[in-house]
């Protein structure tokens, strides 16, 4: 966490995209092993992906698995997510006042803002964990209004948390496959009988768990227990277990808390990955070198209202996110 | 993070075991598990010297621990699978029992097997037990479609509420179940009658010295939880069972994944209320006679117990624990000495909640998972997976001994 708020003061954070991820591998490679091979102790379980599924030892194959081949009513480049004047109340606290903004289809859009600013509140009202006091939350064409919040994961939103919360009795295979589940269609008795959708579905499932395990990077260690898996692996699964559901758009709360920079920059590589595979990605994260690095957009709140919105260059110079991050200097005031 | 305790493996016989049996392919643990579930079946009738009850009549015995064992695996799809607190599962065991009393029993305004009624003398319990199973799972579908919105402790005191109420309603609704005097002549399969058992094998006035009617229901229930276990074990390899864990490790994350939480704890209260009901059913079918006082809270919580006892969540343990809770009041029950060390048996048996309570107490402090601890594998076709990984850590701990990676700390 200490390296969370150091760069949040730091004004040398707001520098440029594109090196960042470069920069964090060169501050990597005296202090962290450069490759991040997952540490193999003897006790823990791992599988060999190529030797039960020869055919995903090719990327580009994972790649082609785990690509969304969903249909998005969407055209590229227009807004799939659309929040008019959201306003979120908890009694006399407003979390989120009046919030308007656009997410695109296809960009990494980052959101941002200091504690307690309201990216979760936003994040919450999003994906129906809140209903807003008022406003609207547009998907794909369609209000989300009332929607369960399971209907509203079919419905294209998928998101991680903020603190991991992985089904943590289950293994990680098991984790990814409950989020393939969300296309399933076999009822109870289809599962009681093992009628041939069920198999059939069952099958692709693994299929589709152990590619998105390899595309995130931990095929590895499908067969282990959730809660056994390394801080940065849990990430990772949240990650791939979200991609599952097939989401049109993927929500990632603070994916690099607690991360030191040689994962940060592996973090970086993979949402761009995942956006070069079809996904949009909202993002919300406190690190400003990540942000500034993979966002195409950035949208600012503060005590609950936008404050700023543009491109990483323009929210970079911006007086107003500056004054907020860093507050107003003493002898301004003084 | 804490992983490097919990992975590491404990190295007991069971794990061992469950290594060596997973490893196994299917018709493999056939070859196992025919004669092992056969020499369960024939356990009554062996006369083992210390296993045989004195007491009371080890068929009967027997007889009962599968009845316990059914509504164990029902009960664990409830409380072990979904992690749903359900402290009235007794009401569903009573109201299967009072479905097939209410259609069977001349005592009953219901009965259905007099001379204008549609069932006949002799099926008529077999005809029942579907009607039963139904019924129950109705019940559970009621009970569970307005309480299900609560969680944790709110949910267990309203099913502690449900059970007391149907026991009560057996208790008062008089004109209909006879109250408190309850239901008599209850029928059973009635087959099997010959000069030496006029009234059929099943009846419970088969009480020859081995292979009574005790024995008989035995196998039945033994036949019933074979293929209950199938069902339910095809039930946790899809997405079915992985919906019920995952609601029961985190429900709202499980509902963000799309998993329609409401709907599956409503399924999973329906299977464990229809099972239960099933066992009610076999039940009344083998005492022939139901009263409200064999449906009291303290059997909820026996079964409860049963479950916690052999680990919740694994299908075996359960009935292992089941089987502990019904054998050892009867063991003890009766008997004046174990191998030459004189003991009041009968005490021991009638203390029996205490003994549970204290079981229960030690089991928390050593073994907080139970006896046989969950193992839960819950996809269909992960076995090659599974098989995959553990040749892979065979490979790692045999070659290579001590760790050759440096962990870097």
């Amino acid at each position: 966490m200490s390296r969370d708020s150091e760069s949040e003061h730091d004004p040398g954070g707001f520098e440029s995209g594109a090196e960042v991820g470069e920069e964090y591998r060169s501050m990597s490679e005296d202090a962290f092993d450069p490759d991040l091979t997952p540490m193999i102790t003897d006790d823990s379980v791992v599988v060999d992906v190529s030797d039960v599924m020869p055919e995903l030892a090719d990327p580009e194959v994972v790649a082609e698995i785990v690509a969304t081949t969903r249909e998005i009513d969407t055209p590229l480049g227009k807004p799939l997510v659309e929040l008019r004047k959201v306003t979120v109340r908890f009694g006399g606290l407003v979390a989120l006042d009046s919030v308007t903004f656009d997410i695109n289809r296809g960009e990494i859009l980052g959101l941002i803002g200091p504690n307690g600013a309201g990216k979760t509140t936003c994040f919450n009202a999003m994906t129906g964990v809140y209903r807003p006091t008022s406003g609207t939350v547009g998907f794909d064409g369609q209000v989300l209004g009332k929607l369960k919040r399971n209907q509203i994961t079919r419905l294209g939103i998928a998101r991680t948390f903020q603190n991991i919360r992985l089904f943590s009795e289950m293994t990680a295979l098991e984790n990814v496959v409950v989020g393939t589940d969300a296309r399933h269609r076999t009822s109870v008795p289809g599962a009681l009988f093992r009628v041939p959708r069920h198999r059939h579905e069952e099958r692709d499932a693994i299929d589709r768990g152990m590619a998105l395990l390899e595309f995130v990077g931990i095929g590895a260690r499908a067969t282990e227990k959730s809660r056994n898996l390394p801080y940065g692996d849990q990430r990772r699964l949240e990650i791939a277990r979200a991609l599952a559901t097939e989401p049109k758009l993927l929500c990632l709360d603070e994916p690099a808390a607690g991360f030191n920079p040689a994962e940060k920059a592996a973090l970086m590589d993979l949402i761009r990955k995942i956006r070069s595979d079809g996904y949009t990605v909202l993002l919300i994260e406190h690190d400003m070198r990540l942000v500034m690095g993979v966002t195409d957009r950035i949208v600012v709140l503060e005590f609950g209202k936008k404050i700023a919105e543009g491109l990483p260059s323009e929210i970079r110079d911006n007086p107003s996110v500056i004054a907020a991050y860093l507050g107003v200097p003493d002898d301004a005031t003084a | 993070m804490t992983a490097p305790l919990d992975s590491r493996p404990r190295g007991g016989v069971g794990d061992g075991f469950r290594l060596w049996w997973n490893a196994l392919p299917r018709p493999v643990q056939w070859v196992f598990g025919v004669p092992f579930i056969a020499l369960l079946a024939a356990l009554p009738l062996l006369n083992i010297p210390l296993l045989t009850t004195v007491g009371t009549n080890f068929g009967s015995v027997m007889a009962q621990f599968g009845m316990i064992a059914l509504i164990a695996i029902g009960l664990n799809v409830v409380v072990g699978q979904a992690g749903l607190l359900d402290l009235g599962y007794v009401g569903f065991y009573a109201v299967g029992a009072y479905t097939v009393a209410l259609l069977t029993s001349p005592d009953s305004p219901w009965n259905q097997t007099g001379p204008d009624g549609w069932l006949s003398k002799d099926w008529a319990w077999l005809a029942v037990l579907p009607i039963a199973m139904a019924i129950t799972a109705l019940s559970g579908l009621l009970l569970g479609s307005p309480t299900l919105r609560l969680r944790g402790d709110y949910l267990a005191i309203v099913t502690l509420g449900f059970g007391e109420i149907v026991r009560l309603l057996a208790d008062n609704l008089e004109e209909i179940t006879g109250g408190g005097r309850g239901l008599s002549q209850v029928a059973y399969p009635r087959v099997g009658v010959t000069d030496q058992f006029p009234l059929g094998i099943f009846s419970a006035g088969n009480v020859g010295k081995t292979l009574n009617s005790g024995v008989w229901w035995y196998w039945v229930s033994l036949f019933l939880i074979i293929v209950v276990l199938l069902f339910v074990g095809n039930l946790e390899r899809s997405r079915v069972g992985r919906a019920w864990v995952a609601i029961r490790e985190d429900e709202d994350a499980a509902e963000i994944m799309g998993v329609p939480t409401f709907k599956f704890k409503l399924w999973a209260f329906v299977i464990g209320a229809s099972i239960g009901g099933l066992s009610g059913a076999l039940y009344a079918g083998q005492v022939q006679f139901v009263v409200p006082t064999n449906f009291n809270v303290i059997n909820s919580v026996l079964f409860l117990c049963a479950v916690v006892l052999g680990g919740q969540g694994n299908k075996l343990g359960v009935i292992l624990g089941a089987f502990i809770i019904v054998y050892l009041p009867n063991f003890f029950l009766g008997r004046t000495e174990i191998l030459g060390i004189p003991i009041d048996g009968d005490s021991i048996a009638e203390y029996k909640y205490l003994f549970f309570g204290l079981a229960l107490m030690v089991l928390m402090i050593f073994r907080p998972q139970g006896l046989i601890p969950v193992r839960q594998k819950l996809l269909a076709y992960g076995r090659q997976l599974y098989v995959a990984a553990r040749r892979r850590s065979e490979e790692a701990t045999t070659s290579s001994g001590p760790s050759t990676v440096e962990v870097n700390k």
